[in-house]
């Protein structure tokens, strides 16, 4: 018996490669976009080497604490640092992100204290940050739901009647190739289109959904999905900081003179393991990460401002001391964080006082208390 | 008799049922080349192909609804719920139409669809990956609920599961998938423990104790630190039906009963029992039933979870307060 469906590549004549938006090759060369012509500074591009370098040292730290027994887990961004800093940075402060479990580069594009995201996997917390301090949402696990709340709120953008004045607001809502999958992230590409909403699709195409690869979840490229839903998508090289930002910056524009929404699928790769509980090597090749490594976000942007005389080895030096400094510092505050208190399990449940919470809450109490008696 | 851990004991069950039946199936997400995030499906699709064991796209519903697609053409689909917290997309699925649609047949449509989904805390997991679940799906007429605690119950209940002509939802008690024993793989389906009958697995005078899925061994632990009484622990095994009957035998030789469960105490599992147990032994209680269990709040981060799961000290705490009544 065989069956064509679980033969992984479609029966349908090769496509056509899609168009890749790219405004810096891997080399490091600068390429123009008709459609999207971007004017960056020396000092704009080497803030932009900045984030990446530091992201990708704070997450490197951060798996390192993993390994250490400091965190239960950790979702590693390695490789899709270009991705999360070129639409991070895309954002204004007004605007609104919701991001996926792995977004701790937008996080930091947000000012969202890394030491959060740590605790979040450390166990102290679900999450910690104040979503409207930094218009950045609280982190959500199961896959795809967000992208609903992201279309709501945009919706609310709308009916605030912003959309199109200049205190517009964007919204933009982050998700894997694997969330494109759930019935969640569908329906809001179907709510956002027929009410016109403010918002940004951005997906994060890593090509890996855990074990499995974007065959399980597509048969067409997915920037393509959006036509079927009525409105625009493209596709972006995901490790290329200056076009993310660019096709971001353009979509976000639109969604705030009330265009409506735009899917950007950017192209990228999870270099690392799912999460740090993960083992790649079971389900993929060593040969298709390498191909990768030569596509790295951080070299191409370093080779583009050694290749203009934009930055010296001093600077790059002292971004890399700066980086390492934040990781030790993340690590010393990570290393101090208190466990919560037992008691603290009960907080926040509930808005207004509600007795079941306070009579567990007491009995709960009573009982620990009982212990220290005991000891005394 | 082979040495098993939970995990490979369940590997080693759907095995069996693979090999029995060619119409059964086992999908979800990651089911087939990496074998499952616990690898309880490790080498499945190695050995029984791409078209038997399935990786899925990424959508709950979409797996659930589907499996019950192919339960209508004939197969019999043992689906993966990758985490407890990830049930609930598949929602509808499970609750309006598979457990509905024999009934609204009038017995015309069989779907004989496993959902298993591994449950409970105790791994330092983040949110949405420790729930139980259970009350949810035991309140739902037309599914059949169980839990194992033990491989031995991992290989045989799953191969049972299987043979159910009703939907089944089986939890697997993710903290105790390395826990090992003796499992004769060997041995005849006839020599089984019945899918729904529940076991006294530790016999006692003074109190039962009554669990399922990932606190009998919390209870089993607690029944041997208990120095000053004899303390009878029940594996309920079965949820929906219940085997209320071993419960009330149990209950009026001792007299006094707690039943322990992760899940919150409020609504949770627990409150059945005490019920049924109240209105069955009412003249042989010398103390109300008290349940341990979590408490009413989401599942706190993983640093409060050994305060949040009920554990030997609060089990003996409810033990001491059935006896001081
Ligand atoms: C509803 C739901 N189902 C399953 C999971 C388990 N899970 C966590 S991440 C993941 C894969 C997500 O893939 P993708 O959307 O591509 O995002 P990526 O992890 O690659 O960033 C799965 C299946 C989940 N978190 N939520
Ligand atoms: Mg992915």
């Amino acid at each position: 018996m065989t069956i064509d469906s679980v033969r992984g590549a479609p029966d349908t004549p090769e496509l056509a490669e899609p168009e890749l938006v790219q405004l810096l090759t891997p080399e490091g060369e600068r390429v123009e976009h008709p459609d999207y012509p971007l004017d960056l500074s020396a000092e704009e591009v080497r803030d932009l080497y900045r984030d990446l370098v530091i992201v990708r040292r704070l997450d490197l730290e951060s798996v390192a604490l993993t390994r250490q027994g400091e965190l239960g887990l950790w979702p590693s961004l390695l490789g899709q640092e270009a991705a999360q800093i070129g639409s991070g940075r895309a954002l204004s402060e007004n605007d609104m992100a919701f991001p996926t479990y792995r977004e701790h580069g937008v996080a930091w594009c947000r000012g969202v204290d890394h030491l959060n995201m740590v605790g979040l996997f450390r166990g102290v917390s679900h999450g910690g940050w104040d979503p409207a301090e930094h218009n950045f949402h609280l982190y959500t696990v199961v896959i795809g739901a967000q992208t609903l709340h992201a279309t709501g709120y945009a919706m609310g953008v709308q009916r605030d009647g912003v959309v199109g004045t200049p205190s517009a607001t964007a919204t933009i809502a982050y998700f894997g190739d694997g969330a494109t999958s759930q019935g969640d992230v569908n329906e809001s590409f179907v709510f956002a289109s027929v009410f016109n909403a403010p918002i940004v699709f951005f997906c994060q195409n890593n090509q890996w959904a855990i074990s499995e690869p974007l065959e399980r979840q597509s048969r067409i490229p997915l920037y393509q999905r959006a036509q079927g839903y009525g409105f625009p998508g493209l596709r972006v090289d995901g490790n290329d900081v200056f076009a993310c930002l660019a096709v971001t910056r353009k979509a976000l524009e639109n969604a705030r003179e009330g265009q409506g929404p735009t899917l950007i699928e950017a192209f990228t790769y999870r270099m690392g393991a799912h999460t740090t509980t993960d083992d790649p090597t079971r389900y993929r090749l060593k040969a298709e990460e390498e191909a990768w490594k030569l596509k790295d976000p951080i070299e191409r942007v370093k080779a583009y401002l050694v290749r203009n005389d934009y930055a010296d080895t001093g600077y790059f030096d002292k971004v890399e001391d700066e980086a390492k400094q934040l990781a030790r510092d993340l690590r010393n505050r990570c290393l101090s964080l208190p466990d919560p208190k037992p008691l603290t399990m009960f907080d926040h449940v509930y808005a207004e006082h509600h007795p079941l919470m306070t009579e567990e809450q007491e009995q709960f109490a009573a009982y620990l208390a009982s212990f220290e008696e005991e000891a005394k | 008799m082979t040495t098993l851990t939970l995990g490979k004991a369940m590997n080693e069950g759907l095995r069996k049922a693979l090999e029995n039946d060619p119409k059964v199936l086992v999908m979800g997400e990651d089911v087939g080349k990496l074998g499952g995030v616990f690898r309880v499906t490790d080498g499945l699709q190695k050995d029984f192909g791409e078209e038997r064991v399935i990786d899925t796209p990424l959508a709950e519903s979409g797996i659930v609804g589907t499996a019950i697609g192919l339960a209508l053409r004939g197969y019999r689909p043992i689906v993966e719920i990758q985490f407890d917290g990830f049930v609930f997309p598949a929602a509808d699925q499970i609750i309006t139409q598979l457990a509905k649609m024999r009934m609204r047949s009038l017995g015309a449509l069989s779907l004989p669809v496993v959902i298993r989904i591994p449950c409970g805390g105790g791994i330092g997991a983040v949110e949405h990956h420790s729930e139980s679940p259970e009350a949810y799906f035991t309140h739902t007429p037309g599914l059949r609920v169980v839990t194992c605690s033990n491989p031995v119950d991992a290989y045989t209940m799953i191969q049972q599961s299987v043979l159910s002509p009703d939907p089944v939802i089986f939890f697997e008690p993710k903290r105790r998938y390395w826990d090992k024993a003796e499992v004769d793989v060997e041995s005849a389906p006839s020599d089984w423990t019945p899918l729904h009958q529940a076991r006294i697995v530790h016999p006692g005078e003074h109190a039962t104790l009554l669990a399922y899925g990932p606190s009998v061994k919390t209870c089993l632990e607690a029944a041997a630190a208990d120095e000053g009484r004899s303390l009878e622990v029940i594996d309920l095994r079965s949820l929906s039906p219940l085997d209320i009957d071993t419960v009330v035998e149990s209950v009026n030789r001792t007299g006094r009963c707690v039943v322990v469960h992760e899940a919150p105490v409020f609504n949770g599992f627990g409150a059945e029992l005490a019920a049924r147990i109240t209105e069955r032994c009412f003249y042989r209680l010398e103390s109300p039933v008290l349940r341990v269990g979590g408490f009413s709040t989401p599942y706190p981060p993983s640093r409060n979870e050994d305060d949040y799961l009920p554990d030997l000290d609060r089990i003996l705490d409810a033990v001491d307060r059935t006896f001081a009544w």
